[in-house]
């Protein structure tokens, strides 16, 4: 297995083979050769999974979260796939993985298929790997895919390109709610979850939430009247009937994931959810707007390996720029131009500068 | 680039310390690997399967309820039953000098007791990937 073809990989994840989904998942976070290869295949049998991120700050209960709505897609008899991301460490790349604590029960469950994934530092490389790490569970046949994200930094934003449905999770009494509207998490969420909704000060929290949210929705009576508000007052204007079926306003709801209340409610907010997607324009929309980031993201990194290659032009450049006979943004259109480099431009040869120049 | 190396650390049995498993899964996160550190309680079962989906080169298993002649075989059996023979399994915890040989001769690659440095446990464990980690030790069958 560990020397199998992509193409051989591909075939064997469709089966049903974990090991084979589990390579898989190693080729295409390292960004190896192959991996392309193995997406190629698995591509065309892909778009079946409902996928789900989790997303929030953290101690909001997203791991349990995650493990309670897995028990309860299992109990429905869906197969589940998850994959957790934590942190790794700027310094050492290494990471701790916990995730899988949260898990239960005394024998492995063939229809869960679990695994950590390390943010493992590099640009868009969370945003990248998760992609295509959705893409193999859903050919291996995974019908709900849950994705828990780091719940920190621009990862959380990333993993919405990913899913079809953002669940943001808080929880009371941390006066999140001006934080979250600062984080720009009240424009990811498509369901809003206050998880540990048996504390003091949930009622508070849900109520903060839903009245951000009509602000943020312009769907507060108080500009209703005034026409020439501009964009955000737009739908306000309208007349609320129209907007039936139209807008997908965020639920907020209350559970508490370590004893399973409330998730019933939730899974029910996350089929209504996948129906609305399925159904309205704003559900093509979105699934038009992931892909083309998501090969923006691609080619932009096929671009990069490219030009790191392309006819020793990098190496030659640099120097230039480095011993100051170029500067950086007159190299890159250089490096950028479909013509062969002009003899003139490059003055010096590769490899001559001094240490010190730089 | 190589990616990190992967460890499972498991956490079988019934005891319920795991603060010597939390002390090695660390120092191996800060020796720069992907640590998936499981909790307590683990069955040999679930310890396989998590080796399985997580595509592991190690896993490192503790155990200090004297239980570790039960289940450390149990779970070097369940990885050759997977096909993955060609993971290192490590044993650390409470386990008698004298119970040494038998567990290296049911797969366990090394055992470290208490007091173990964790220094020398990152050591084994790239000294043992330098050497072709897992590719190598299939391909030696």
């Amino acid at each position: 297995m560990r020397h199998a073809t992509g193409a051989e990989l591909a075939a064997a994840l469709r089966a049903g083979d974990r090991r084979a989904l589990a390579r898989a998942i190693s080729l295409v976070e390292e960004g190896a050769p192959g991996a392309r290869e193995l997406i190629q295949a698995v591509y065309p049998h892909t778009g079946r999974a409902h996928v789900i991120g989790i997303t929030g700050s953290p101690g909001a209960g997203k791991s349990t979260l995650v493990s309670a709505l897995a028990r309860a897609y299992r109990r429905e008899g869906k197969t589940v796939g998850v994959v957790a991301v934590d942190p790794s460490s700027p310094f050492t790349g290494g990471a701790l993985l916990g995730d899988r604590i949260r898990l239960d029960g005394d024998a492995p469950d063939p229809g869960l298929f679990f695994r950590s994934l390390a943010s493992r530092g590099q640009a868009g490389g969370l945003s990248r790997a998760a992609s295509d790490v959705v893409d193999l569970m859903d050919a291996a046949g995974r019908e709900v895919i849950l994705i828990e994200t780091v719940g920190a930094g621009q990862s959380e934003v990333d993993v919405m390109d990913v899913a079809h449905t953002t669940v943001v999770v808080t929880m009371p009494g941390v006066g999140d709610e001006i934080q979250a509207a600062k984080a720009g998490i009240l424009e990811i969420g498509d369901i809003f979850v206050v998880n540990k909704a048996d504390r003091d000060g949930a009622d508070t929290a849900v109520a903060a939430l839903e009245m951000m949210l009509d602000l943020g929705a312009g769907v507060v009576s108080v500009d209703a009247g005034h026409h020439g508000a501009g964009a955000l007052a737009a739908p306000a204007a309208a007349p609320q009937p129209q907007m039936e079926g139209a807008a997908w306003r965020p639920p907020v709801l209350k559970t508490v994931a370590r004893d399973g209340v409330g998730i019933p409610e939730l899974i029910a907010a996350l089929a209504r959810h996948r129906a609305f997607l399925d159904a309205s324009p704003a559900g093509l929309e979105r699934r038009r707007r992931r892909a083309a980031d998501r090969l923006l993201a691609v080619a932009a990194r096929m671009l990069l390996e490219r030009l790191a290659r392309r006819d020793g032009r990098l190496d030659s450049l640099a120097a230039d720029v480095a011993a100051r006979r170029l500067d950086v943004y007159s190299a890159a259109e250089a490096l950028l131009s479909p013509h062969p480099m002009s003899s003139q431009r490059v003055v010096g040869t590769p490899g001559t500068d001094k240490p010190g120049s730089t | 680039m190589r990616r990190p190396i992967r460890v499972l650390v498991a956490k079988p049995g019934l005891d319920s310390h795991d603060r010597g498993a939390k002390v090695v899964a660390r120092a191996l996160r800060d020796a720069g690997m992907e640590v998936i550190y499981t909790g307590l309680h683990q069955t040999p079962a679930r310890i396989v399967e998590a080796a399985v989906q997580e595509d592991v080169d190690v896993v490192a298993v503790s155990v200090l309820s004297g239980a570790h002649l039960t289940l450390l075989p149990r779970i070097a059996a369940g990885l050759r039953d997977e096909g993955l023979d060609g993971v290192l399994l490590l044993a650390g915890g409470i386990i008698p000098d004298e119970d040494v040989p038998a567990l290296k001769a049911a797969g366990v690659a090394a055992v470290f007791g208490p007091g173990t440095n964790t220094d020398a446990i990152v050591a084994f464990i790239k000294n043992w990937m330098e050497k072709g980690g897992a590719d190598a030790a299939r391909d030696r069958g």
